[in-house]
């Protein structure tokens, strides 16, 4: 009997590329998308499996693996194809040689983005297309479908998954790893020089592809069509069939599993087998405007949103006109993630404030540092945009303007895309400071390799790079290393560098507090004798702190990390750091 | 039919651990599981939330409000914030612990009063300071499973079943401290097993 095994949507598409026969895999860690390299690593010894700088090279060292002639595959969150489009959109004209597959992952409802996109947009302008799971077992079966499909019909396959389906676990049944011969690599200006006159000739042949896949995929067995009462059909893919099975189980479905191209004909027959048609779609109405455009009647967004998450609930109510017995929600105070005891961030941060100054924000467990009590940063738009916004700035209002401004920035984020910013600074005679948060490792994801960290995805130790010599080597004079925790000198530092004419970097170093083999050999006690209740302490916003009903302040031992900054604000000596 | 179960926490209370080992006991039970779970920033001592379904046939991976059978809640604030996800009938299981969040630290909002005593009014509610239990027994950590021990006196699986698959998902340097800890909760509602 073959295994059957309880998995994660995203350790299923890693089992999935592992069947397939995968032996490259690149990726930048961004949730939800990051537990699938996680659990590729597991099969290291049949697949190379990398933390690449950002989801650009990723795509790109993919691509390289596919046409030298293997079975290949880049990972990222959705605003990660972003940061791939460039190569995405033109790998689509070129076509592959190894099966190509992009795993991207979607996150309505932003439970950990910067914005609620929907990859199916993109995959339409780039004309690549799509496949949809909608539970682990699918997710694994598709990744497997999307690597035949891209070598079939000589194309990038993007698998696309959202936050709910790939932080869902269901049963995966297992089946062995084939190992397709590698295909031979012959040279083929044609298909893989995109210059004009080639390109040129490509994009006819992408419109054969997209024409013929959306014919073939009305024979497809991940486009089905579920019959049961035809009062109403609805369509849907990947976790929103899971919330209309839920609900209306009496419902027809047309479930599609290859969501771009959409099978026109098999929407169009089973669009006449029911009365009333209707689409669930989480995000954007890409179905449901092209539905309409073949002059199908249809319902969609009119009934339901384009923001967050979609429910069971939601067509309860909606379509089945259920009066649900749903209590309000108490009233409880918001509980917001924050910044973990001993974070270096939070020492950082509480300098920055203490000093009024304004900083533009990046992507990262740093951008906590935007919220109360902290509230230093006040830009955050995507990944390396904190060192070019402020040189923006800079441009635009002159240098005394941004003389209380700084671009904060962490390790991670830095090589991704922070190091093109810091170049341009540098290159066109910014004068900003920009602090680089060195915690070693990429934090918010849990802990990725990045090529500052000496250590690869593989667990090879390798030459760490060296972010001093980096920024260094860009001309820039005054670069300085800060430890986070020792406040006296990072204040004094942070004074003289945004009143400096110049470009300059701070790099504030210290462990991440849960990064692993962390030791903290001290820890924080509050004497209630010598405390006067004034909260200095409470200030940088610790969670390990909290007030007692006197006012006097306790510690919580399991908790603390012995960091110290809370002993530093306290002027009358009643927090004691001490071995443990 | 589906048994729809929550546990909710704060982030890094240990809620994956926990769900892993209820998704583990009912495959054995030979259901069919889905569980939800949240990753990523919320996690950073955010309130989190883990949903584990199970029955004959799942759907939908995550529990909607108005149709949790169990409700394990870790701190008491997030028992408070999610009770109306319970069914009618539901029952609530809670550590007696208060974790202040951040706008009751900065003194923005205030922490409520008599949150459990309250609870306690509209639905059934089992309580334990399962802190002070894991202290007792020598590892603060292991409080989750305590928490555990005590709900799963509210589903159908045997005190034997529980410990097989506890052994098989904790690490192994720490199945023995475990093992005590979900029988401290097991063993705390003696007799008063629900026919579930």
């Amino acid at each position: 009997m073959s295994e059957v095994k309880i998995m994660l949507g995203n350790e299923a598409i890693a089992r999935g590329a592992y069947e397939a026969g995968v032996k490259v895999s690149a990726a930048y860690p961004g949730t939800p998308s990051t537990e699938i390299s996680e659990n590729i690593v597991k099969y290291k010894d049949h697949i190379y499996a990398e933390w690449s700088p950002n989801e650009k090279v990723a795509a790109e060292v993919a691509i390289g693996a596919s046409i030298s002639g293997v079975r290949a595959m880049c990972s990222m969150k959705h605003v990660g194809v972003n940061v791939a489009s460039d190569p995405l959109y033109t790998v689509s004209y070129a076509g592959v040689n190894g099966g190509l597959v992009v795993v991207a992952a979607d996150d309505p409802g932003l439970y950990s983005s910067q914005n609620e996109q929907d990859t199916r947009c993109v995959a339409r302008a780039a004309q690549v297309p799509v496949l949809e799971p909608s539970d682990s077992q699918e997710a694994k079966d598709f990744t497997k479908l999307a690597f035949s499909l891209s070598e079939e019909y000589d194309t990038p396959v993007i698998v696309r998954t959202t936050t709910r389906l790939s932080h869902s676990q269901g049963a995966v049944t297992l089946e062995e790893r084939v190992e397709p011969a590698d295909k031979p690599y012959e040279r083929n200006p044609a298909k893989f020089v995109m210059m004009p006159a080639n390109a040129k000739g490509r994009h006819v042949y992408v419109e054969e592809r997209m024409e013929r896949l959306a014919q073939d995929g009305c024979q497809m067995e991940i486009n089905r069509a579920e019959y049961r009462n035809r009062t109403i059909g609805f369509v849907a893919s990947g976790i929103a069939y899971q919330y209309v099975r839920e609900a209306c189980p009496e419902a027809s479905v047309l479930k599609l599993g290859m969501v771009h191209p959409l099978p026109r004909k098999l929407i169009e027959e089973f669009a006449a087998k029911v009365d009333r048609l209707i689409i669930f779609e989480e995000l954007e109405p890409v179905y449901e405007e092209q539905i309409k455009s073949w002059g199908i009647a249809c319902e969609g967004k009119e009934l339901f949103t384009r923001q967050g998450e979609y429910s069971a609930n939601m067509l309860r109510e909606v379509i089945l006109g259920e009066k649900l017995e749903i209590k309000e929600a108490a009233k409880a105070p918001n509980r917001p993630p924050i910044l973990c005891p001993g974070c270096p961030h939070r020492s950082t941060f509480f300098i920055l404030n203490k000093l009024k100054i304004h900083a533009a924000g990046d992507i990262g467990c740093y951008t906590l540092g935007a919220v109360p009590p902290l509230n230093v940063i006040e830009t955050t738009i995507c990944m390396g945009a904190s060192i070019s916004t402020l040189h923006g700035m800079e441009k635009a209002k002159g240098k005394d303007y941004i003389k209380n401004w700084v671009a904060v920035i962490g390790d991670s984020t830095f090589m991704h895309t922070g190091v093109n910013s810091l170049m341009n600074m540098v290159y066109n005679q910014g004068t900003g400071t920009v602090l680089i948060l060195d915690n070693s490792t990429t934090g918010m994801t849990g802990h990725q390799d990045h090529a500052a960290t000496g250590k690869t995805l593989q667990g090879d130790v390798v030459p760490a790079l060296s972010i001093y010599r980096l920024c260094k080597a860009m001309g820039i004079e005054h670069v300085t290393e800060v430890n986070a925790f020792d406040a006296d000198t990072l204040e004094k530092t942070v004074k003289e560098e945004v009143a400096r004419d110049a470009v300059s970097v701070i790099i504030v170093t210290a462990p991440c507090a849960l990064l692993k083999g962390q030791k903290f050999p001290n820890i924080c006690a509050a004497d209630p004798e010598k405390c006067k209740k004034c909260g200095a302490c409470l200030r940088p916003g610790c969670p390990a702190l909290t007030k007692k009903e006197d006012g006097t302040v306790q510690i919580d031992a399991s908790m603390c990390n012995g960091c110290g900054l809370c002993a530093k604000l306290c002027k009358f000596g009643a927090i004691e750091v001490r071995e443990k | 039919m589906t048994k729809n179960i929550m546990i909710v926490g704060v982030g890094g209370q240990g809620t994956l651990l926990t769900s892993r080992i209820l998704g583990g006991i009912m495959v054995e039970g030979g259901y069919q599981v889905k569980l939800s779970e949240v990753h990523g920033m919320a996690q950073r001592g955010g309130s989190v939330v883990t949903f584990v379904r199970y029955g004959e046939e799942v759907a939908e991976p995550i529990v909607e409000e108005g149709q949790a059978d169990i409700l394990i809640a870790f701190e008491r604030l997030e028992a408070l914030r999610y009770a109306h996800f319970l069914k009618k009938d539901g029952v609530i299981i809670a550590n007696d612990q208060r974790i202040d969040p951040m706008p009751v630290v900065t003194g923005a909002a205030e922490y409520p009063e008599n949150i459990l005593e309250d609870l306690a009014k509209e639905h059934r509610l089992y309580r334990i300071d399962a802190q002070k239990r894991a202290l007792e027994l020598g590892n603060s950590r292991v409080f989750n499973i305590i928490v555990l021990g005590l709900a799963a006196r509210h589903m159908n699986f045997t005190k034997d079943q529980w410990l097989a698959v506890i052994e098989k998902t904790v690490p192994q340097k720490t199945v023995e401290i475990n093992r005590k800890a979900f029988l401290a909760g097991y063993g705390e509602q003696e007799g008063s097993t629900d026919d579930y």
